[in-house]
C-alpha cells in the first residue's frame, strides 16, 4: 500500500469516527438538558424524510417530476402499501416489482 | 440467591443474543440497497487508480459510502492532498453529529468499549433501523450491535466483492437496487407520524431536504432539513406546552 494513499485513508477514517463519537463524548461528561431533549425527539422523523425524498424526486440530483422518474412513481405506490401495511417486504417487493415493470415499458 | 443471580444473568444473556440476531434479520431488506453500493465503490476504487487492497481498506476504516464515493472520485480527478480529502469527509458526514446527538442519551449508559465500537459503526441506516426499534420497544445495546455488525460487514464484503468480480458486473447501480432503502424508510416513517407537530416537521424536512439537494453541495441537505425541521418541532412543542 502506498503511503500517501495511507494517510489520506486513516485521516479520513479519524475525522470521520470524529463526527459519529463526538456528540456521545460530549454527554458522557455532561448531562443533557431538557430543551435539548425535547429537540432531539423529532431528529429520527426529520432524518427519515431527508434520506427518503430526494432519493424519490432527485434520484439523479436534479429535480424530476415527471413519469420518466421511476421512484417517484415508485415510491408513491411504496409509500401507499406502507403506509396500510407497514411492512417492509411487502414494500419493497411492489416497489422493486414497480422498478422494474416500470424499466420494460418506459 | 446466587443461584437466582446465575440464572438472570444467563436470562438476559439469553435475551441479548435473541436481540441482536433481530438486529441482524431488521438489516436484510436494507442490505438490497447497500451490498450493489458496496460492489460499485469497489470498481470505482480501481478505476480511480487505487489498488484493491487500498480500496477494501478504504471500506475497512472509514466505513461511509457518501464519503467513500466522494473521496474515491477526487483522487481519481488528481486530488490526493489529505487535507482537502479530510475536510471534504468531515462535512460530508457532519450529519453523524445530529444522530449521535439523538442516540447519546442510549449510548452513555453502555460501557465505553462499547460506546466506542457502536459509534465507529454509526451510519444513516444504522441509525434509522435503531431509532425505529426505540420508537417500539425501547432501546436495546445487542440489537444495536446486530444492525451495526451486519451494516459493517455487507459493506466491507460487498466492496471486497468488487474489487474482485468488478470487471465481470456491468454498473451495479443501474440495477435500481438502491431504491430498497428509500422504500424501507418510508416503512420505518409512516408510525411516526401520528401526532401533529411529527407531520409538520416531515413537511418542513421534506421542503427543506429538496431546496438543499438542489441549492446545497454535497450532503448538506441532510444537515439543513434536520435542523431546519426538528427545530420547528422543539419550538411547537414548547408552543403546546405552553397552551396546556
Amino acid at each position: 500500500m502506498r503511503s500517501d494513499i495511507l494517510v489520506i485513508i486513516f485521516s479520513m477514517a479519524i475525522v470521520t469516527f470524529a463526527t459519529r463519537f463526538g456528540c456521545v463524548a460530549l454527554f458522557r461528561q455532561t448531562k443533557m438538558p431538557v430543551w435539548l431533549e425535547r429537540w432531539l425527539k423529532h431528529i429520527p422523523t426529520a432524518i427519515l424524510t431527508a434520506l427518503i425524498i430526494p432519493a424519490l424526486i432527485l434520484p439523479k440530483g436534479q429535480v424530476d417530476i415527471t413519469l420518466h422518474n421511476h421512484y417517484l412513481l415508485a415510491g408513491i405506490l411504496a409509500a401507499i402499501v406502507a403506509y396500510k401495511s407497514r411492512n417492509i417486504v411487502s414494500t419493497i417487493l411492489l416497489g422493486m416489482g414497480t422498478m422494474i415493470v416500470l424499466r420494460l415499458i418506459d | 440467591m446466587e443461584y437466582e443471580q446465575a440464572t438472570l444473568q444467563a436470562s438476559k444473556t439469553k435475551i441479548d443474543h435473541q436481540e441482536f440476531y433481530q438486529g441482524i434479520i431488521a438489516t436484510g431488506p436494507i442490505l438490497l440497497g447497500i451490498i450493489p453500493f458496496g460492489i460499485t465503490c469497489g470498481i470505482m476504487g480501481l478505476t480511480a487508480g487505487l489498488t484493491q487492497v487500498e480500496t477494501v481498506f478504504m471500506s475497512l476504516l472509514v466505513f461511509a459510502g457518501a464519503s467513500q464515493f466522494v473521496a474515491i472520485t477526487m483522487i481519481a480527478g488528481g486530488i490526493t492532498s489529505w487535507i482537502v480529502l479530510a475536510m471534504t469527509t468531515l462535512l460530508v458526514n457532519l450529519r453523524h453529529l445530529l444522530m449521535g446527538a439523538s442516540l447519546a442519551q442510549y449510548m452513555i449508559k453502555q460501557t465505553l468499549p462499547k460506546q466506542l465500537l457502536l459509534s465507529f459503526l454509526l451510519t444513516d441506516e444504522a441509525y434509522a433501523v435503531t431509532t425505529s426499534r426505540i420508537y417500539q420497544k425501547g432501546y436495546s445495546a445487542a440489537y444495536h450491535l446486530g444492525v451495526s455488525l451486519s451494516l459493517y460487514f455487507s459493506w466491507v464484503l460487498s466492496t471486497l466483492a468488487g474489487v474482485l468480480a468488478g470487471s465481470y458486473i456491468s454498473d451495479p447501480m443501474s440495477w435500481g437496487l438502491d431504491f430498497a432503502m428509500p422504500a424501507t424508510f418510508l416503512v420505518l416513517l409512516f408510525p411516526r407520524l401520528k401526532c401533529r407537530i411529527s407531520i409538520i416537521v416531515c413537511i418542513v424536512s421534506a421542503l427543506l431536504a429538496v431546496a438543499g439537494s438542489i441549492w446545497l453541495p454535497g450532503k448538506w441537505y441532510m444537515i439543513t432539513a434536520c435542523l431546519g425541521a426538528t427545530l420547528i418541532g422543539g419550538l411547537l412543542e414548547g408552543v403546546q406546552k405552553y397552551e396546556k
